[in-house]
């Protein structure tokens, strides 16, 4: 621990690494065979994968008439994990943009494998509400284009529209945020290889070679895309949760929806994130990249995130008991004591209790703790989207259309096709592109170091500022 | 017309800042500078004008935005008008969820392919480097030679007082 009385930092990546060890240990885990631990896991997942896909070719070809829905629970485990993986999707383009934006350096260890992650779990998403539009092979009708049925346009005022361009866009912008970073990279990985890999990473690092004029617009862009992604981030779990909010549905008509679902996107993306980097530092040996005090910083997030997600179901109760509306009084009651309490009760354990052991350094620095509080997180953060919709669902205004909700076997099987494709993808992605962002890596790396012992010619006589103002040379195009 | 080019090659970032600045001092034409990471504040040493592609980020979303509300009106408006819970035709308030997103999409989008084609950056484009290890660990700088000051063994110096590890004359085709 760095010292009160000294400005020294402690580093981010230990282990005292020069330049090229950054780009040796980052490439030789792509460029050497998978390892056996690798195949293993592999294997699994895509099993589980072939085994989703079978469900969900079943349901396409018969109907969600397999599903367990009834007339009053019409939305139930599909759209659970829809909303599920869209929160998961958030920790990528968070860690990426917002963190970027607020100068938290140490978001270059984990913000390729979380930009990756976004994009699995945003596709692992998207799947859900294209399934259960039944007749998916009508999709093409979401798309507003100049049509023969009217021509009938696609209603702006509509909550589930802004969804399906939300999700594009943030799809979109995810994509291209994480290729741009990507750029630099692939040009290292061109420069090492022979053959084939080059080839094919000559083509997609667009020639890139270095040049500061390069560098400098690239840093533009970057940073404008961060700025974009940011509110871009914050917007599309918040048009998610008016999806429920701009219902009159007691238990969905609320005003602390998207905050709520905002930092509860947060907090089961950070917890996603820590699963998977904490099984990657050890498959991987990226001990010194991904170190305890990037774990802490995590742990942070969660607890703030974490805290707010316990006030908003604070807030919701409170909002039910004050309001002095019997239906919405009614639905709490039922959340906390009625056929679903077991539900509700894990997902108070796992998301309001769980995260608050992190205010103990002796347990967030306890990377196995941390390992399974984080599966715990998203257990719970999996139920809390279950509990909103199932529970505000089942017991409407009529007692005599009440009814019960339990799963088939085809549902089950469907997100556990999710899992497999989340998990399969992201094992490639850890196979055939770097899993650090080398460039950025190589930039933090004298970050918390003694300065290198200097000859005193090295200093320029001129301060930067004056230099600065000696105004711009012609500029010349380079051979 | 053929240029004569300097090159010098560095291992550390202090060490090409430092050099790039006496180059500068010195009033020597800095042909180009290629480092494996983007270095903060060498543009400002090299005197490279500050970026505009901030403003082509800000049309771009200002078209985004402009056109989605054009569309959204058009199409719910005008059309074909569709009474849905009796919400006025223009329901504008509504419609402003989609207009943003319209305007991150065409701005993100967009400033990254005019990124590319400022940058001269396209698929399959063959990379013109230097020397071998600038996407590793290396950083080079390059000097031209043209200017009738321009003192070869003066230059060689100052180099190696910023530890350069490689120095190398060259002349290049320009266009």
């Amino acid at each position: 621990m760095p010292d009160h009385h000294t400005n020294m930092r402690e580093p981010l990546i230990l282990g005292n690494k020069a330049l090229s060890d950054v780009t040796d240990e980052v490439c030789g885990i792509i460029e050497g065979k998978p390892t056996r631990l690798w195949w293993m896991a592999f294997a699994t997942s895509s099993t589980v994968l072939g085994i989703g896909v079978i469900a969900v070719i079943y349901q396409m070809a018969t109907g969600i008439g397999t599903w367990g829905l009834n007339k009053t629970v019409g939305w139930a485990f599909d759209i659970t994990n829809f909303v599920f993986w869209i929160g998961i999707g958030h920790a990528g383009t968070l860690i990426s943009a917002v963190l970027f934006i607020f100068r938290q350096r140490w978001r270059t260890s984990i913000n390729r494998a979380a930009e990756a992650m976004t994009l699995f779990a945003v596709i692992c998403a998207a799947l859900f509400p294209f399934i259960h539009m039944g007749r998916w092979w009508l999709f093409f009708y979401n798309i507003p284009y100049p049509n023969f049925r009217g021509p009938l346009w696609i209603n702006f005022r509509s909550p589930l529209v802004w969804d399906a361009f939300a999700i594009s866009t943030y799809f979109t912008i995810s994509f291209v945020f994480w290729y741009l970073g990507l750029i630099p990279d692939l040009a290292t990985i061109r420069d090492r290889a022979r053959g084939l890999r080059r080839k094919i990473f000559g083509f997609f690092s667009l020639g890139w070679n270095g040049s500061y004029r390069t560098w400098v617009r690239y840093e533009v862009v970057y940073l404008m895309l961060a700025g974009l992604a940011t509110p871009l981030v914050l917007s599309v779990h918040s048009i998610v949760s008016m999806d429920f909010a701009a219902t009159i549905l007691p238990g969905w008509h609320t005003t602390i929806f998207p905050p709520y679902f905002v930092a509860g996107a947060i907090f089961s993306g950070f917890a996603m994130v820590l699963t998977l980097m904490l099984i990657a530092r050890k498959v991987m040996a990226l001990e010194n990249y991904f170190t305890v005090r990037h774990v802490e910083a995590m742990c942070k997030i969660i607890i703030l995130t974490g805290s707010l997600v316990g006030l908003a179901y604070l807030t919701e109760f409170f909002t039910a008991a004050y309001s002095g509306n019997p239906y919405e009084a009614f639905v709490f009651k039922n959340r906390a004591l009625g056929p679903f309490a077991w539900a509700y009760w894990t997902m108070i354990a796992c998301n309001v209790i769980s995260p608050q052991l992190f205010w103990f350094k002796k347990l967030r620095t306890n990377l196995g703790f941390v390992f399974a509080i984080s599966i715990v997180i998203n257990i719970g953060m999996w139920f809390e989207r279950f509990v909103l919709i199932v529970t505000s669902l089942h017991r409407d205004f009529l007692p005599s259309s009440w009814a019960g909700y339990s799963p088939t076997i085809i549902e089950i099987l469907t997100l556990m096709g999710s899992f497999g494709l989340f998990f399969t993808a992201f094992l490639l992605f850890c196979r055939f592109l770097p899993v650090l962002a080398m460039s950025e890596l190589k930039g933090v790396l004298s970050y918390g170091r003694p300065p290198r012992p200097k000859a005193d010619s090295a200093t320029p006589e001129k301060g930067e500022e004056e230099l600065a103002s000696i105004g711009s040379q012609p500029e010349r195009p380079v051979s | 017309m053929n240029r004569r080019i300097f090159m010098s090659v560095y291992e550390h970032e202090e060490d090409i800042l430092g050099v790039v600045g006496a180059a500068r001092q010195k009033g020597l034409t800095i042909v180009d500078v290629f480092s494996p990471y983007a270095i903060h504040g060498l543009e400002r040493i090299v005197g490279f004008r500050t970026s505009r592609l901030p403003i082509v980020a800000f049309l771009l979303g200002l078209t985004g935005a402009t056109f989605m509300t054009w569309f959204a009106f058009w199409t719910s408006a005008v059309s074909w008008p569709i009474n849905v819970g009796g919400k006025p035709w223009n329901s504008l308030p509504a419609f402003v969820p989609v207009i943003f997103e319209l305007a991150v999409l065409f701005a993100g989008v967009g400033t990254v392919i005019v990124l590319f084609a400022r940058a001269r950056l396209w698929p399959g484009k063959e990379a013109d480097l230097p020397f071998d290890g600038i996407t590793n660990d290396r950083f080079a700088l390059l000097l031209e030679e043209s200017d009738a000051t321009f003192d070869p063994g003066e230059v060689r110096q100052l180099c190696e007082r910023f530890n350069a590890v490689h120095i190398e004359e060259r002349e290049v085709e320009t266009d």
